[in-house]
């Protein structure tokens, strides 16, 4: 839905330059919560803000719906950023208009009726749960109340794709969590495609499908979550479960998704006599299965034989440190 | 008290001259009022949109449009009323009177309001811009949807004090017959040594800007919601 090749962003100011995007691809499926976390600074903005051409990109090339964005300019490439839904950190909404219109505002853009628009902004504020607000104004309502009224407004020409930059960041984390509920809910009942940037690897774990990690500018691993869990070396899996570092020998780190239908541990004492210490670790909805990281400390003559089955038994088993 | 007895007895001659004189000033600040707005509105946008990164980014242009305003800014009045003269000769066919005054009332005022309108301008919100921008949304659509609504209450603001401003520098355009309190002040205050003529123009110019800024002030807090 999403096609990103080759985006490079070099910002030129008074005599220097900063590379903002180095060579970035980014691939996000129809249907997907996509989300990139990383630091402040990493060039996530100025990612979100290229794909739809915000900022043009120096080098490189977009594409959204099948159209590149990258090949357009003008009234082709306004034309097809009313294709695409954008939600800010800050909410940027018109401070002069009521909730109702700030929500009709796109609509007016695209040049529809008002008796239409005034029908559609009433199913957008129901969709959000604001209703009853549509004549307050902006600075009456609370942070979560002004990002339902950002979202409604960005869903309003019925995008395919929603952008959204830090959403839930200058919110607390109850609304944060009513927020993301309603994008997820939006992305199963809409069949919305949406790509989310965040500094929070929480929002990641709670509702993204797919996601990516960056750090100055680049990707450092993308993909589907839990196939980024899965892999030796995950700085997602790290991220997400930090574990207490340790410097007891013998201990294996264990990653594992779905719930393990035996015992395992005891299996193991059991057929191959080992020792086993569990030193740490958590269990949590990924995706909406559960994913386990754990260190364990694995001890005995046939520890090598236990680790072979725990790997067998579709665990990732890295030696930790 | 005899000043009062004295007053009491003069007023039903001083009145129509008043009269007369204040409905002088409110033509010419009103006339004035409305050129500034034509041509000091437009002036203000474009200081701002053609900024580094403005909707219409034109350093060069910028630098000239600045330029202009600042000489029209450090100009005292007085001068400029002179320095146009002949401007205004052309426009109206005379330099006398109130008629003739609202040439360098405007001419005057619009840098004023044109700087106050920037002002008003730069301190909407970066990321509405933006998000308009992600809208689809047209450079013009911007400007008279996003930019000019959201400032309206600082708009407002500035137009105020252009306007008393204006009914200052209208009294200064009586000093060169340009009618209005102004031209009763020097006529009958100065040149007659008439003390009451004086304090009533001076009464009367401050209630037409005490007017005109509670006017002001109510509408700012209406039309504010942030
Ligand atoms: N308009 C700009 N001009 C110059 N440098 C910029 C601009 N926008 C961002 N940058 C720089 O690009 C880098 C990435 O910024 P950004 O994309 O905002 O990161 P993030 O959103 O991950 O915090 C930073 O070093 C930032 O200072
Ligand atoms: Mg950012």
């Amino acid at each position: 839905m999403i096609e990103a090749v080759g985006l490079r962003k070099v910002y030129r100011l008074k005599g220097r330059e900063v590379l903002a995007l180095d060579g970035v691809d980014l691939h996000v499926r129809q249907g997907e919560i996509f989300g990139v976390v990383g630091q402040s600074g990493a060039g996530k903005s100025t990612l979100l803000r290229c794909v739809n051409l915000l900022e043009r990109p120096t080098e490189g090339r977009v594409s959204v719906d099948g159209a590149e964005l990258t090949a357009l300019g003008g009234a082709r490439l306004r034309a097809a950023r009313r294709g695409i839904g954008m939600v800010h950190q800050h909410f940027a909404l018109l401070s002069s208009r009521t909730v109702a219109g700030n929500v009709a505002f796109p609509l007016e853009i695209a040049g529809v009726p008002r008796a239409e628009r005034r029908a559609r902004v009433g199913e957008l504020l129901d969709l959000v749960g604001l209703a009853d607000k549509a004549r307050a104004h902006p600075a009456q309502l609370s942070g979560g109340q002004k990002q339902r009224v950002g979202i409604a407004r960005a869903l309003a020409s019925r995008p395919k794709v929603l952008l959204s930059d830090e959403a839930t960041s200058a919110l607390d984390p109850q609304t944060t969590e009513s927020i993301l509920d309603l994008l997820r809910r939006l992305n199963r009942e809409l069949g919305l495609t949406i790509l989310l940037i965040t500094h929070e690897m929480d929002v990641i774990k709670r509702i993204c499908d797919s996601a990516a990690i960056m750090a100055d500018g680049a990707f450092l691993e993308s993909g589907r979550v839990l196939d980024l869990l899965a892999a030796p070396g995950s700085r997602l899996a790290r991220s997400l479960f930090p574990l207490p570092a340790t410097d007891a020998p013998d201990v294996v780190t264990l990653t594992y998704t779905g719930k393990p239908d035996e015992p395992l541990m005891s299996e193991l004492t059991r057929r191959f006599d080992v020792d086993i210490n569990i030193l740490g670790g958590a269990v949590e909805q990924v995706s909406d299965q559960s994913v386990g990281r754990l260190n364990v400390q694995i001890q005995g003559e046939r520890r090598e034989a236990a680790l072979t089955y725990l790997h067998g038994k579709g665990l990732l088993v890295e030696v930790a440190g | 008290m005899a000043w009062l007895t004295e007053f009491g007895e003069r007023w039903p001659d001083m009145w129509p001259v008043l009269w007369l004189g204040t409905l002088d000033t409110l033509y010419m600040v009103l006339w004035a009022t409305l050129f500034t707005v034509l041509f000091g509105l437009p002036l203000g946008v474009l200081l701002v949109a053609t900024d580094r990164g403005g909707l219409i980014p034109a350093p060069a242009v910028k630098a000239v449009l600045g330029a202009v305003v600042n000489v029209g800014r450090s100009l005292p009045f007085i001068v400029l009323m002179v320095a146009v003269l002949s401007l205004t000769r052309l426009l109206t066919g005379t330099t006398l009177g109130p008629t003739a005054a609202i040439v360098p009332l405007s001419i005057g005022a619009i840098p004023f309001f044109a700087r106050l309108v920037e002002t008003a301008l730069r301190e909407v919100d970066r990321g509405v811009i933006e998000a308009s921008h992600a809208m689809g949304a047209r450079r013009i659509t911007i400007v008279g949807k996003v930019l000019l609504p959201e400032a309206l209450p600082g708009l407002i603001a500035g137009l105020v004090m252009t306007v008393v401003a204006l009914i200052s520098y209208s009294a200064m355009a009586g000093a060169i017959g340009g009618g209005g309190l102004g031209d009763i002040a020097i006529r009958y205050g100065y040149q007659r040594f008439d003390d009451y003529y004086l304090w009533a123009t001076v009464a009367f110019l401050v209630i037409v800007v005490q007017a005109v800024q509670s006017l002001g002030d109510v509408l700012v807090r209406r039309l504010s919601h942030r």
